[in-house]
């Protein structure tokens, strides 16, 4: 078990690198750090955040939108899935690799075999036979690594253009660049090209959530805030965080015992993939 | 499941409920998760069977989630854990006037996003609770079109035998609703007060009212 120790050292550092760039950051911008009471303990950075999802809040009602509606309007719905299906084909090779570094064994395979099944029957992702085959997705980007190894969030940020993000998920961004199949496209003109159609994919796929974010949101900033952080921290207990009261504690315990318990049943996944828990109910 | 028509299911609503009433206690202790799944079906079926709804009329779903999910919401509790500490300073007038505002923001935004939802098939995730437990949560997915969505509830025991269980939360894709209601209307009281924050959730009522 000495080998594992190491393991968790790193992760330890990058904890206490966060903080303390965490605390940089907030006294580089201390005039703007928010108080009062109902300022939110995870949102240090609120009036520089507002300022940039104002920003962001106009560059999408000006361009984003528009495009992406006329993307709705003007593209098919057949050839708009096929688009999506296949960014998300590629996204399910980095989701696999992060699964992996997980040690979650089932995840991962699913996570592969999904990328293999589409990349090879589905026409190279166009098709999503793997979803007709119910082989489960489960996302997972370089952020939720990290969170699983113990990292902590660091405060809230909002990005120029990308939106929603914290410190941590920011950090592992250049990670997930790379990680990104698109960034193997050798000819810059396509790869561009490629990563507009993603964009513009993506925000198109939100425009019914950002129609009832309008309608539901007291505060659309506090709203997406609350929103974004509880749903990254749920994604990374895969669903199920430890609730409020319950200790707050990394999802892998500091002894290990979880890494163990998941390779074994990582081993017994490979030695019999037919270990299904959802029972399925037509209505 | 087979299909029913809303008709049929409303008869079988009126003939069956005072069975149901002078059901022996014991039998009318349905577990958490059978609720769920009933109420789900219930509603997913509901919409199957209206050509209002099918044909995206927000109104018809609305009457739907007011007659069959609601009666089945301690609505009391969840806007009392929205506004939180300030709750309790709220005169009773004042509470009820949040309390229906905040239900009709719920319902028409809810709404809104249930008449997107097409040819959709539900499944139960195993419940994770004792039977003496009080409070429980029942994890459910819902399959459509693309990833599956997470849905999950919290549900509390009503006091008294055979009473059934009420929902007081709600998470869709891992964010509690109730939760994300909390700095907002905690925002809104700290700026303008209670009456602040009636005004504000009324006056969002009826901007989307407006819009149709």
């Amino acid at each position: 078990m000495t080998r594992q120790l190491p393991l968790y050292v790193p992760a330890e550092g990058v904890r206490r690198a966060l903080s303390g760039m965490g605390a940089m950051l907030c006294l580089a911008f201390l005039t703007a750090c928010a108080s009062g009471p109902a300022a939110h303990p995870g949102d240090p950075l609120e009036p520089f955040n507002r300022g940039v999802y104002q920003f962001n809040d106009v560059v999408d009602t000006t361009v984003v939108k528009p495009v992406a509606t006329a993307y709705q309007e003007v593209v098919p719905q057949l050839v708009r899935r096929g688009v999506r299906n296949f960014f998300s084909n590629l996204q399910d090779a980095w989701s696999g690799v992060n699964n992996a570094l997980q040690f979650k064994g089932e995840f991962a395979i699913s996570s592969f075999t999904r990328f293999g099944v589409n990349t090879f029957i589905g026409l190279g992702g166009i098709l999503d036979v793997a979803s007709e085959m119910q082989i489960e997705r489960h996302t997972k980007d370089f952020g939720h690594t990290l969170g699983y190894w113990g990292v902590a969030p660091g405060p809230y940020l909002v990005l120029p253009l990308l939106g929603p993000s914290t410190l941590r998920d920011t950090l592992a961004l250049p990670v997930d660049a790379k990680g990104n199949l698109l960034s193997g496209v050798e000819h810059i003109p396509t790869r561009n090209s490629m990563t507009s159609l993603r964009l513009v994919d993506v925000r198109t796929s939100l425009l019914g959530t950002a129609a009832l974010l309008e309608a539901a949101a007291l505060d659309k900033y506090t709203f997406t805030r609350d929103a974004h952080l509880q749903r990254r921290r749920s994604s990374i207990y895969d669903g199920s965080p430890p609730e409020d009261g319950e200790v707050e504690k990394s999802p892998v315990s500091q002894d290990f015992s979880d890494v163990r318990e998941r390779t074994r049943t990582w081993v017994e996944t490979i030695k019999n993939p037919e270990i299904k828990q959802t029972e399925e109910v037509k209505p | 499941m087979k299909r029913r028509s809303l008709n049929q299911w409303l008869a079988a609503l009126v003939v069956g409920a005072p069975a149901w009433l002078t059901l022996p206690a014991h039998a009318a202790d349905e577990a958490p998760d059978a609720f769920i799944k009933r109420l789900s079906t219930d509603v997913l079926n509901g919409m199957k069977a209206d050509k209002a709804i099918q044909a995206g009329e927000v109104a018809r779903i609305v009457e739907l989630v007011d007659s069959l999910v609601m009666p089945n919401v301690d609505f009391k509790r969840m806007t009392a854990a929205a506004v939180g500490p300030q709750w309790r300073q709220a005169t009773p007038a004042q509470q009820q006037r949040l309390q229906e505002e905040f239900k009709i923001l719920l319902v028409r935004t809810y709404a809104g996003a249930l008449s997107r939802v097409d040819n959709v098939t539900l499944s139960m995730k195993p419940l994770r609770a004792s039977p003496a437990d009080k409070e429980v949560v029942v994890r459910t997915e819902i399959m459509g079109q693309g990833d599956p969505i997470q849905l999950d509830y919290r549900l509390e025991k009503t006091p008294g035998v055979g009473a059934g269980w009420k929902i007081y939360n709600l998470n869709v894709l891992g964010v509690w609703l109730v939760d994300t209601y909390r700095s907002q209307f905690a925002q809104e009281i700290s700026a303008k007060g209670i009456d602040g924050l009636i005004a504000t959730l009324a006056a969002r009522n009826k901007s989307n009212a407006a819009k149709g």
